[in-house]
């Protein structure tokens, strides 16, 4: 049995919040999921409509087979079960954004099953997620209620687009472990380029499922699989960012605390999250539920592939963020948290990777989190805009490891190529502008010996501290303008302040 | 010369072939019959511009030895098929004023083959009914009449307007659709051919959807040798509808008078039912007897599933047309309420002035069969006797070949005399819907006449995509009736 997880106070004891979350991700696909139409964004209104996407009678959907090998290879990714027989159905409710009448989705027999991914927490910590499904359905057109008065309109150019809908488990426990698994589900797609993830255009989005319970009710759910010892819970719907997804679960956690603790109860509801106020509403309750009256679509034939079709799609697989963290701790000696940082990230993957190929890799690891991710952050770039090559960055690691300049003068000639003050090679810029390290034993003796004559208090003082030579290691570099080599610069020290 | 519309479909052929006669004439002398066969109200659109231009073409083609398998040849089509730029009803008020922009594949396909379109025929609103009475349009009128009786007679349904305009010679074939018999029962009240080939033989893309699972279209037409030639340019695999069989069409017509020495018919003994006019029984016989003639031994066989065929079907059929009908909202197009309040009241009036009775009992039907707590005990069930039913087929068709059954358990009855009574008005179908239920292939071929002069018709099923065995039957069985009975025609 394991310890109840970030147990949260009320005024009547401890409490435990449990959350379960259903993505949907829009597949990365030129055309829509049972239509030739472009599934391409930022089209104008009713641009990208086929005829079956605007419901025509005698229309009939034929699934793109594209859009099904994406499915199957996310559900490879997600560590699942994939179900060489699925079927489609249809969930059936009226909506003008909706002209079939019914949405193509799978309901009983998804193309995907179960399965499992690590997660990586701030903390360093990994927790395990459990994947329930993952299914591929339809999307609706958009309804625009703010362009007149007293008309709405509708934008099909989405109506038929593919989704895959990825259902958790509910193994998450806290908004830090609901944030870091959207997370990772949006590293995943995007490594797998099954989703572009990219969730203002709302290619990825999520609802949240929220419910708490009393500390040590979760274990006993665990242990009997009975759902009664968890809490009623509520669905907060399209929550499209990772941000809002963590203030959803903070906000409902703290929000059914309060009403459970003065006496009321949950009520099993859809609600809306206002990223305004940071609350979530009412949408509509259970009583308002719909019937779908899901059935299957006979327009369409079970799906059914062969596992040689599957064995193809894993062969094509490219390496997932979980075994490259594991290969950078191995093949580079990074530490865990390192790796991931690196690693969930396919763009900063490769950065990071031509930057260490042949190279020392925990220094170009250093320089990549550290003097980089600084800089990218602080100029609010992404890594692909980063003004700093990797085989720039590569070049400078290697002025500093075969001791031509410092790693005080790399810093400074890093900081003028990322402002675009310079360009090209490091080792031309280092020529350019004189940066060279002075290896000179000649040149440096005497800077010595001048500073040494200087201050005669000082060459008393360090005979009783040793540790003081440090004040005259900076003398020394001042003096030199930092071009000094500092393992020269402590030699010749020692040796003449006989240390 | 000869009047052109007396001609079958192989004779125009073959006479437009020759040159014996244009496409054009026979256009004008089939347009000219329509414009006087008001009374039976088989077509809701003529399209006589779109005829004659079609027809023209067609004589260009001929004038120069070239031209499809049907070049020339006038034809009707069931409006349940989108026709580009020419009004599709449905037969039902909701789809006022819908043009397509798009041509269905079966009619593409008679059009690639050289047919000439001229118009629209009359059908029950969605297919949904056996008597053609639940039409928007008002009911077709049979052309036959029972003798010394001026009662109008339904052409049975849902394929009425193009059993009464094969009958009456208002074109020379017709395209029909069958989900529970529609396209067998009404040419079996008009002494017509008609033909429900396999489920996936014809596409399905561009008609209108009833119940998807069993909806399968087909012709109506004069004689066998007609059913055949058209089936040929109907049929084929079409990338476009899914449930679509890639499976090469062989040619119907050439399977005409082979033997059929050695073949097995099944005579299925459940195939009765209380108050059947024992003319039919006896026909039934008839038909045995002929087809032992013709050579083929006579096998009993049980098919003790049928007495389940009709409330599945009635289960099935609804649940599909409650969803495919969804679509019908007044939102992209047709028919939408002028008063409304919000969305839903511009649905509900919508669909309620939009939708005919029987289409709404059916919606209602489907909607509750589908519902949470109601699905396994109807729709999951009906699925699983749905199964035993093709189980059952597959066993009876180790033993035969073809099957012989009547094609419905009366002759046309007048209209009016079952609407008041749905399910007296179902039974019609009782023959008929298991070879939906089933996805075989069935027809109905004219045998016989009842004692009051009306048209009776024997029905064959054959394994999936045995089409040739079957339209070999067929021709047997139409040679050994030797009907040749047509209506008088009072309506002129």
């Amino acid at each position: 049995m394991s310890e109840p997880r970030n147990l949260l106070q009320g005024s009547t004891g401890d409490w435990e919040v449990v959350v379960g979350l259903e993505v949907h991700a829009q597949v990365s696909s030129k055309s829509k999921l049972f239509s030739g139409a472009s599934a391409e964004y930022g089209a104008g209104p009713n641009e990208n409509v086929s005829l079956v996407d605007a419901a025509m009678p005698g229309m009939l959907p034929v699934i793109n087979k594209y859009c099904v090998e994406q499915a199957i290879r996310t559900g490879l990714g997600l560590n699942a079960k994939i179900n060489n027989w699925s079927r489609f159905d249809r969930k059936n409710y009226f909506y003008p954004d909706l002209p079939q009448g019914y949405q193509i989705s799978q309901y009983k027999d998804p193309i995907v099953g179960e399965g499992e991914i690590e997660v990586e927490l701030d903390g360093g910590e990994t927790i395990k997620v459990g994947i329930e499904r993952l299914h591929l359905e339809q999307d609706a057109g958009k309804s625009i209620h703010d362009l007149s008065p007293n008309e709405s309109y509708v934008d099909l150019n989405r109506s038929g687009v593919a989704l895959m809908e990825i259902v958790s488990k509910p193994d998450m426990r806290s908004a830090e472990e609901g944030a870091a698994y959207f997370s990772k589900l949006r590293t995943i797609v995007r490594y797998l380029g099954t989703c572009d993830g990219n969730m203002e255009e709302g290619s990825m989005r999520a609802d949240v499922n929220v419910s708490v319970c009393r500390a040590g009710n979760y274990d006993k759910f665990r242990e009997t699989g009975d759902f009664s010892h968890l809490g009623t819970r509520t669905e907060t719907k399209n929550v499209n960012s990772i941000r809002f997804a963590k203030q959803v679960i903070d906000y409902e956690a703290r929000r059914q605390i309060e009403v459970l603790e003065n006496g009321g109860t949950i009520d099993q509801e859809t609600r809306l999250f206002d990223p305004k106020t940071g609350e979530t509403r009412t949408m509509r309750s259970k009583e308002d539920a719909h019937d779908y009256r899901y059935f299957p679509d006979p327009d369409l034939l079970p799906l059914e592939f062969s596992q040689e079709w599957v064995e193809e799609i894993r062969a094509s697989l490219p390496e997932l963020p979980d075994a490259k963290k594991h290969r950078f701790m191995d093949a580079y000696k990074l530490g865990a948290y390192d790796a991931a940082v690196l690693a969930m990230d396919k763009t900063k993957a490769d950065y990071f990777e031509a930057v260490a190929a042949g190279r020392d890799g925990k220094l170009a690891a250093n320089w990549v989190t550290g003097e980089l991710f600084g800089a990218l952050n602080k100029a609010d770039k992404d890594i692909d805009a980063s003004p700093v090559s990797a085989a720039q960055l590569g070049s400078l690691i290697d002025l500093i490891k075969d001791g031509t300049i410092s790693g005080k003068i790399a810093k400074d000639v890093f900081a003028l190529m990322f402002d675009g003050e310079e360009t090209g090679d490091p080792a031309e810029i280092v020529e350019k502008r004189g940066l060279k390290q002075v290896t000179d034993t000649g040149a440096i003796e005497k800077i010595v010996g001048d500073i040494i004559a200087a201050n005669p208090k000082q060459v008393e003082q360090v005979k009783e501290k040793p540790k003081t030579m440090g004040w005259f290691v900076g003398q020394v570099m001042k003096a030199s303008q930092g071009k000094a080599n500092p393992q020269a610069v402590n030699e010749i020290l020692k040796k003449k302040l006989g240390l | 010369m000869t009047d052109l519309t007396d001609l079958s479909l192989a004779q125009l052929r073959d006479a437009l072939k020759a040159k014996d006669a244009s496409s054009l004439d026979a256009t004008e002398a089939y347009l000219s019959r329509i414009e006087k066969a008001g009374d039976l109200n088989a077509f809701i659109t003529v399209a006589a511009d779109k005829a004659r231009a079609m027809a023209k073409a067609s004589d260009e083609k001929l004038a120069k030895g070239k031209g499809g398998p049907l070049e020339g040849v006038p034809l009707g089509v069931k409006d349940l098929f989108c026709t580009e730029d020419v009004l599709t009803t449905a037969g039902s008020h909701i789809l006022d004023g819908f043009e397509p922009k798009y041509e269905s594949t079966v009619t593409r396909n008679l059009w690639r083959d050289g047919g000439v379109c001229l118009g629209k025929l009359n059908l029950d609103e969605f297919a949904m009914g056996s008597s053609n009475e639940t039409s928007f349009y008002g009911p077709v009128v049979n052309p036959w009449r029972a003798t010394g009786s001026d009662a109008k007679l339904t052409p049975g349904g849902s394929s009425g307007g193009s059993s009464a305009s094969v009958a009456a010679r208002l074109c020379a074939g017709a395209t029909a659709t069958d989900t529970g018999g529609s396209i067998r029962q009404p040419a079996a009240f008009t002494a017509t051919v008609g033909v429900k080939p396999t489920y996936g033989r014809v596409s399905r893309w561009g008609v209108v959807a009833f119940a998807s699972s069993l909806d399968q279209a087909g012709p109506v037409a004069r004689d066998v040798r007609d059913a055949a030639i058209m089936l040929k340019s109907m049929a084929g695999h079409d990338p476009k509808d899914s449930t679509s069989v890639n499976v090469a069409v062989p040619d119907y017509e050439a399977a005409l008078g082979a033997s059929l020495k050695g073949l097995k018919i099944g005579v299925p003994k459940e195939y009765r039912v209380d108050g059947m006019p024992a003319e039919i029984e006896t026909l039934w016989r008839s038909g045995v007897d002929w087809m032992k003639d013709a050579g083929c031994e006579i096998v009993d066989i049980s098919l003790p599933m049928t007495k389940y065929a009709l409330p599945v079907y009635y289960i099935v059929a609804p649940a599909e047309a409650s969803s495919n009908l969804a679509r019908y909202d007044g939102v992209k197009y047709g028919h939408r309420a002028e008063e409304y309040d919000d969305i839903l009241s511009m649905y509900e009036n919508t669909r309620a002035e939009g939708f005919g009775d029987e289409v709404k009992r059916r919606i209602l039907i489907g909607t509750y069969v589908l519902s949470a707590g109601y699905y396994d005990a109807y729709y999951l069930r009906a699925q699983k006797v749905r199964k035993r039913i093709f189980d059952e087929f597959v066993s009876a068709f180790e033993k035969v070949d073809l099957i012989l059954t009547p094609s419905a358990p009366s002759a046309a009855f007048e209209l009016g005399a079952k609407t008041a009574d749905p399910v007296q008005m179902y039974l019609n179908d009782v023959f008929t819907v298991t070879a939906n239920l089933a996805g075989l292939p069935g027809a109905s071929v004219p045998a016989g006449l009842d004692k009051d002069g009306l048209p009776l018709g024997l029905q064959l099923l054959a394994k999936p995509f045995a089409e040739e065995t079957l339209f070999k039957g067929m021709y047997a069985l139409e040679q050994a009736a030797g009907f040749d009975a047509t209506p008088d025609e009072w309506w002129a």
